[in-house]
């Protein structure tokens, strides 16, 4: 590493954070499980012409045959062209979730800690009452009205994760607020979004790392969930969640149309989870020693 | 302490009364006539008015939401779209399927979940700390239908085919009859919310028995045995309450995949069907029970470490 990556990164983060994650064993274990699944659902889609020979949605035979690398799916499609073409989406979709999530949660979170008084009791009394809904619950409801569509998972699952992020945010938050350099910023007069974005939130990259990870999983988790319910994406589409629904009535004929996407779901979160937990660590172990 | 606790009661019926505007504000985005989804397309103008003054449709939007909002005290919650027949009806008996799935969860994984994370936390550093900890971090990053698929390849479908893995009752007969359909749910729920016990627990015990009061109770030559009885459990279980809590709270919404997954005739199911129907009656009057159990459970909790805290217990003399 030169000299210059290790400055910009000392400017960055708290001094050796990122080391302190790669560090640790069951970082490297989750990178590598992680990997693997995210390279699956990027590269398949790709492979797809070559590897199999099929689309995702063409029918190759009659439903739950053992034609090919591992059967048919309850509509004689090929089980692994559908495997391959089903991770893309469910990651894309966690993702801009938990983007959304991120950016409303610590947005209300900051300024909820910042500003404080009303506008405080406003973001934190809001907070309890989406709190008061289960995430699936109000996912639910949220699809009864709008239908099962894209938009509207990605919607619902972000605006639920925004209030327990800010939470997190506000708690940070409002250490950081009461720092000298902060009274510094404010005496020359720099503008509020500058104060929030500048010296507040780098202060806070540690907790908010662990909200991103542990709000990625979940997010993972959600949407599955609802397409395993038949509430997410809607057939033809190869999804993994929708996968696992469609052909579990043919689990001790065709076990592989379920066990390729829940051993995927698995391996993915079980692998986030534990990034996760190292930088959770990591950030605990860099504010003990400051 | 008992004006903290009425506060906290009134903050939770506050929450509740918003939570039920919000549910109710959703039936108005929906498009189409609720009258006419019930009599479907062929209904005459005249029955079409007349269902729509039974179910007050012309009303003004607040007097319905009143009327509404009224009935879910008394029990009333409406006709569902999809079978014509009343709500209330077609959810009495499944409340009480899900209560039985959500006691036998929660009375099997919180002793196991104590237990496990205070044994965890006494060997901490020796393999059995590491496999319970290992295994807890695995299964809490874990979707529960994943769980459940799991436990039904390995019990019912392909290695062993020992339990079943469908809920079936006879019509008439209730499912805790069938105590061996009931395992696989109960155990998926298990797994699902003792992780999280487990962490808690071990994370607590570990602080209290490096806490003073257990230095000195060992110094004094108190037996080990009677130091984690008396002197460390009981400290480190108030904390534990809280996550408990949280987790009974989120049994109530996490037995709809569950249920969904074992075709488990409970509240769960009964919601899922709604969605999927885009029986909005339903919907409403599920989301209001749920979000209502949530708020008491997570209420309960708040009083629970009110009274176990006692900073918090002189906090209303003042």
């Amino acid at each position: 590493m030169t000299t210059i990556d290790t400055a910009t990164e000392t400017i960055a983060a708290p001094p050796g954070l990122l080391r302190r994650i790669i560090r640790q064993r069951q970082a490297r274990i989750g990178l590598a499980f992680t990997g693997i699944i995210v390279l699956v659902a990027v590269v398949g889609p790709l492979l797809l012409p070559w590897l199999t020979g099929y689309t995702s949605t063409e029918f190759t035979g009659r439903p739950f045959q053992p034609d090919g690398v591992f059967g048919t799916d309850n509509l004689g499609r090929d089980i692994l062209s559908r495997f391959l073409d089903g991770g893309l989406t469910l990651l894309v979709f966690a993702a801009l979730a938990t983007a959304l999530g991120m950016l409303l949660g610590t947005a209300a979170g900051m300024l909820a800690a910042y500003q404080g008084g009303k506008l405080d009791s406003i973001i934190m009394r809001g907070n309890d009452v989406l709190l008061a809904l289960p995430q699936l619950v109000f996912a639910l409801l949220a699809i009864t009205v709008l239908g099962p569509q894209g938009w509207v998972v990605v919607l619902v699952i972000g605006i639920t994760h925004a209030p327990r992020i800010a939470r997190v945010t506000r708690s940070a938050a409002s250490a950081v607020i009461t720092e000298d350099f902060i009274r510094a910023s404010e005496m020359y007069a720099v503008p509020r979004w500058k104060i929030l974005l500048k010296d507040v939130l780098p202060n806070i990259t540690g907790p908010l790392m662990v909200e991103l990870g542990l709000r990625m999983t979940y997010s993972i988790a959600a949407i599955a969930s609802l397409s395993f319910l038949g509430l997410g994406m809607q057939p033809p589409t190869a999804d993994w969640g929708l996968m696992i629904n469609e052909n579990r009535i043919a689990l001790t004929l065709q076990p592989w149309g379920v066990i390729l996407p829940v051993l995927a779901i698995a391996i993915l979160t079980v692998g986030s989870n534990l990034i996760t937990d190292a930088v959770a660590r990591a950030s605990a172990t860099v504010e003990e020693s400051k | 302490m008992p004006g903290l606790i009425l506060r906290r009661l009134a903050i939770s019926a506050v929450i509740l009364l918003v939570v039920s505007m919000l549910v109710f504000v959703a039936t108005l985005l929906l498009p189409g006539d609720p009258a006419q989804a019930i009599l479907g397309q062929q209904a005459t103008p005249e029955r079409l008015e007349a269902l729509r003054e039974q179910m007050n449709l012309n009303d003004p939007f607040a007097q319905r939401y009143l009327h509404w909002l009224g009935g879910l005290f008394v029990g009333d919650f409406g006709v569902s779209a999809a079978s014509g027949g009343s709500v209330a009806a077609l959810l009495g008996d499944r409340i009480a399927a899900s209560l039985v799935l959500m006691v036998a969860a929660a009375t099997i994984s919180i002793p196991v979940g104590i237990l496990v994370g205070s044994y965890s936390a006494l060997r901490r550093g020796k393999a059995g700390d590491h496999a319970a900890t290992g295994i807890s971090l695995v299964l809490a990053a874990l979707p529960d239908f994943v769980i459940g698929i799991a436990l039904v390849t390995l019990f019912s479908t392909t290695v062993f085919t020992v339990l079943p893995s469908v809920t079936m009752a006879p019509p008439g007969e209730q499912v805790w009859d069938y105590p061996s359909q009931l395992i696989l749910p109960v155990l998926t729920l298990v797994l699902v919310v003792m992780p999280y016990i487990i962490r808690m627990m071990r994370t607590t015990m570990i602080e209290v028995l490096d806490s003073g009061y257990v230095e000195m109770a060992r110094l004094k030559g108190v037996p080990e045995r009677q130091v984690i009885w008396r002197h460390a459990l009981p400290h480190a279980i108030a904390p534990v309450a809280q996550v408990v809590a949280i987790q009974l709270a989120w049994l109530a919404g996490g037995i709809v995949v569950v249920e969904f997954l074992f075709r488990y005739p409970g509240v769960g199911q009964a919601l899922v069907d709604a969605v999927t129907n885009r029986d909005v009656q339903v919907v409403q009057a599920l989301a209001m029970l749920i979000a209502a159990v949530y708020v008491v459970v997570n209420l309960f909790a708040d009083i629970v470490g009110i009274v176990t805290n006692p900073k918090l217990r002189t906090g209303g003399i003042r």
